[in-house]
């Protein structure tokens, strides 16, 4: 049930509580409030959950994630040849 | 998809799952809280990845399998009136109550719709002025921000025919009392990253430190689930008990303010059953006074119905972590998601259901 699924905001319109913003999952258009994000613009990612966002993906720390994923690798591949 | 197609990778989920390997010296179990991580390690096999070392535990964070029986009786009750449209997410259809569910109000003439958002219910409301529409308010704290929402647009708007029937519960209670349980085997956390996008995880630093548990904020796609794993085992080795995110591209310390903010207005703490648990104190919201207006509890005179749950199911039990769904007698046999005997079959998030869907038949690797 919290299911959350990342997508980027194509248009906002409204403000405060009817903040609403057209968001694109994948190349399907849905309507989302964005009323929690208010700080959230065109172009941004956001998790969307029942209809709402409830937070902007930090695209810095996802790029450091993957970082640390391909250190892990990286690592495992030394200890092999060991 | 972005920032999810990334986070499957097999090849680094071997490598990461070989970190784990290398850094267990012993057994540890682990619990991860949230269902829709308890469906990614099943479904990916993220388990069976691990070191025999490594126990999984799955824990109570489905709302659909916790939310209890007098809860969905009090549904079936308002779905059947006849001026009313009742408004739910469809996972909650399904969820036995007493005298069947709301799928068999539904064949009997009541007016049930599945909505994907709290706003298409008010939508409903607005449209339809001559009928009462209810809305299912369920689910944990990443959902309680969307129900705090419509409560108070409707109050706004002035949409007098809309009301909620609210059950929703709170994780770090939860937590709370697997951890104080006398048969508890839960050594560590993986914390729902999506609680947390909302909560933030300043209140988890007070329960790694009391109960001595490392408690790592986690996400949902397979290597974050990994990533979570090998943080928590990794603080297990060392002794230590500290609170992590690993959820880090959505989660902030401090959660998000606006929807808390909101929610608290919106929103009260009040004790909670949850199904096959029992009660735990201050572990739900209930509606504040200022919106109790929109209360269908009240509004529809069902407050105070009590009842008690089925003795045969173990749901309790799995939902602490002190079982695996195959160790319940009725498990496939008189217990399956087309028939389920309790919670944890219910849901696909539900352990059980889980099991039922991709371990049918095999046997418990880690049990």
């Amino acid at each position: 049930m919290c299911l959350a699924v990342p997508g980027k905001i194509l248009s906002i319109t409204g403000s405060d509580t009817s903040r609403m913003g057209q968001v694109s999952f994948g190349g399907v258009g849905k309507e989302a409030c964005l009323a929690f994000v208010p700080e959230a613009k065109v172009g941004d990612y956001v998790l969307v959950h029942a209809g709402f966002a409830i937070s902007i993906v930090d695209e810095a720390e996802a790029a450091q994630t993957l970082e640390y994923f391909r250190q892990i690798g990286e690592l495992g591949k030394l200890e092999d040849k060991q | 998809m972005k920032f999810v197609d990334e986070y499957r990778d097999q090849e680094k989920a071997e490598q990461i799952a070989q970190a784990i390997a290398r850094i267990t010296t012993r057994q540890w179990s682990i619990m991860e809280v949230c269902g829709g991580q308890t469906h990614s390690i099943v479904k990916y096999g993220i388990d069976e990845l691990l070191p025999k070392q490594i126990s999984l535990l799955h824990g109570p964070g489905c709302p659909v399998c916790v939310t209890p029986l007098e809860i969905v009786d009090k549904a079936l009750q308002i779905a059947a009136r006849p001026e009313v449209i009742f408004c739910s997410f469809g996972d909650m259809l399904r969820v036995p109550g007493s005298g069947g569910d709301l799928f068999s109000v539904k064949a009997k003439g009541g007016d049930v719709r599945i909505v994907y958002s709290p706003l298409d219910a008010l939508k409903l409301a607005r449209e339809n002025p001559q009928r009462q529409v209810v809305f299912f308010a369920v689910g944990f704290e990443t959902t309680a921000p969307a129900n705090a929402m419509v409560v108070f647009q409707a109050q706004q708007q002035k949409v007098a025919n809309f009301s909620v029937l609210v059950s929703h519960v709170l994780v770090p209670p939860a937590i709370a009392a697997i951890l104080s349980a006398p048969d508890n085997r839960t050594q560590g956390f993986l914390a729902a990253g999506h609680v947390c996008t909302v909560m933030g995880f300043e209140e988890y630093f007070q329960l790694a430190e009391k109960f001595h548990v490392p408690i790592v904020v986690t996400g949902f796609e397979p290597l974050d689930i990994l990533q979570g794993i090998l943080m928590c085992v990794g603080q297990l080795e060392a002794g230590r008990a500290q609170v992590e995110n690993q959820y880090a591209r959505s989660v902030q310390r401090q959660g998000n303010r606006p929807a808390q903010a909101l929610m608290s207005k919106v929103f009260r703490i009040v004790p909670r059953k949850w199904r096959g648990v029992g009660e735990i104190p201050a572990s739900g919201y209930g509606l504040s006074d200022e919106f109790s207006a929109y209360d269908a509890e009240l509004r529809f005179g069902v407050a105070g119905h009590h009842v008690d749950e089925d003795s045969e199911c173990i749901s309790g039990q799995v939902l602490r972590g002190v079982k695996k769904p195959q160790e319940c007698p009725a498990f496939g046999v008189r217990c399956s998601p087309e028939r389920p005997l309790g919670a944890t079959m219910v849901s696909s998030e539900g352990a059980c259901a889980a099991y039922y869907q991709y371990r049918r038949r095999q046997p418990d690797q880690n049990g």
